[in-house]
């Protein structure tokens, strides 16, 4: 699961993930984690270095990446 | 009915812009960024498309760098309010709107330095003039890049280039530009871009953004601070872009139609759209310029401008050829001062104003014709009440 500072980040990350064909869910983020917005995104564990490269390149700041 | 004022807002839009803020008034209608529900994400995503088409448009890398505000006046203020302190120097040119004029000349009274560069009576600018205006403590040049009296392009490639190589920010008003003209802000090197929404992007009234070039936001002060839905344990404003400057639930819906403006005019090509109007403002150039007791302002020369053309007819002002325009042949342009009194008194015609006609996408040929034969009757018709 990874965490934004902003929605707007989260969406731009949304369609950046979607567009490299990994599948994912925008979820409320859990009460246990803290978050500066209410969103985020939810993925398959297996696509953790795949996520961590396309959001690196596209140089969007992100928040943390945490298991669930 | 003929609508010639596209210039101050375009009207009618593309059907895709009413469907769009029909569809998200009826079918979402929820507050972007604020809740974790699936309305909320999706009024998120439609304000995040708009950017993204946008940032498209612009040739910009990363769509947060875009912020939205109500329109050009409001991002204007942002940028030139956020950047200039006491002891600050500014320069700008005298063919400015009022909505880069007047925030200037109330940070003046506060102790702001401001030199603004003459144009020609033709609305030319001459980038030398600009250079030679730079001091130590010069921060900031705010450049209209296209008129709205007269539509004549100021040279912001060339004064782009002198800012980066100073070091001084550059600020465009695109108002007037954006969607009319190609706009690639790494090839322009701006810093801050302002545009409306309403006027070339299609969009509807109350929307409009400013382009903030990365590190830049460090210097820009945000006008507004308050609920932006991001660090909601802080009481403290984020510094991160675009949340800095978003404050307040934003306007979704116009944001929703911005975005059908903005495929529009991406669809169908800012070249063709150009072409389009530039041949609308070739015919009425050289048709306005053929009828005696017609002076033309600006350029005269569609190929430089934008489509905006000012003229007045001998003996006659400004008000009552709109108004018989209107009367006596149901056609609607704008006359007088266009918020633009410098701008008028760099072409010679403050106070008196000009009679501004502005054709749009929507403008057809057959319509120019019938617009030039109307000023023609009038102009023979000779003296009205005077000026
Ligand atoms: C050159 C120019 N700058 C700024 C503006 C202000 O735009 P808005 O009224 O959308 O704030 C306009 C139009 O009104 C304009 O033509």
């Amino acid at each position: 699961m990874v965490l934004f500072h902003s929605i707007s980040g989260a969406l731009r990350a949304e369609k950046l993930l979607k567009a490299e064909g990994v599948p994912l869910k925008m979820i409320p983020v859990p009460r246990h984690l803290s978050s500066d917005c209410g969103i985020c995104i939810r993925f398959e564990r297996a696509d953790e270095l795949k996520v961590e490269g396309i959001l690196g390149r596209s140089k969007l700041e992100i928040q943390g990446i945490h298991q669930i | 009915m003929i609508y010639l004022d596209n210039a101050a807002t375009s009207w009618p839009k593309p059907e895709a812009v009413y469907q769009a803020m029909d569809g998200f008034m009826c079918q979402v209608g929820a507050s972007p960024g604020r809740s974790g529900h699936r309305l909320s994400i999706e009024a998120g995503r439609v304000v995040y498309e708009t950017r993204e088409s946008l940032a498209r448009l612009f040739n910009i890398d990363d769509p947060l760098r875009i912020i939205f505000t109500s329109n050009a006046t409001e991002a204007l203020n942002v940028a030139i309010n956020g950047v200039l302190r006491p002891g600050d120097h500014a320069i700008t040119s005298s063919m400015e709107h009022n909505s880069v004029m007047r925030p200037l000349r109330a940070l003046q009274e506060r102790g702001v330095e401001l030199t603004v560069v003459s144009c020609s009576k033709e609305g030319f600018l001459d980038p030398g003039g600009i250079e030679k205006a730079i001091k130590p403590n010069t921060r900031l040049i705010v450049l209209n890049h296209a008129s709205n009296v007269v539509g004549t392009l100021l040279p912001v490639i060339e004064v782009g280039a002198i800012a980066r190589r100073h070091g001084v920010l550059f600020c465009i008003d695109a108002a007037q530009s954006a969607g009319a003209y190609p706009l690639d802000v790494s090839f322009m090197k701006v810093d801050l871009l302002a545009f409306t929404g309403h006027k070339s992007l299609y969009g509807p009234q109350g929307t409009g953004g400013l382009y903030i070039r990365q590190g830049v936001e460090d210097v820009v002060e945000p006008l507004m601070r308050g609920g932006t839905g991001s660090r909601s344990d802080s009481e403290h404003q984020p510094d991160f872009l675009p949340d800095k400057y978003e404050s307040g639930t934003p306007n979704t819906v116009g944001l929703a139609g911005l975005g059908a403006g903005v495929q529009f005019v991406l669809s169908r090509g800012v070249n063709a759209l150009r072409e389009k109007e530039e041949k609308l403002m070739y015919l009425l150039i050289e048709g306005l310029g053929a009828i005696p007791g017609v002076t033309l302002y600006g350029s005269g020369d569609a190929r430089e401008q934008v489509a905006v053309l000012s003229f007045n007819i001998a003996g006659i002002a400004s008000s009552e050829v709109a108004m018989r325009l209107e009367e006596e042949y149901d056609i609607l342009c704008r006359p007088g001062l266009q918020c633009a009194p410098i701008a008028h008194k760099t072409l010679g015609t403050f106070p008196g104003g000009t009679v501004r006609v502005s054709p749009g996408y929507f403008t057809t040929e057959y319509e120019v014709d019938i617009v030039l034969r109307a000023i023609r009757n009038i102009a023979s018709m000779g003296k009205g009440i005077g000026l």
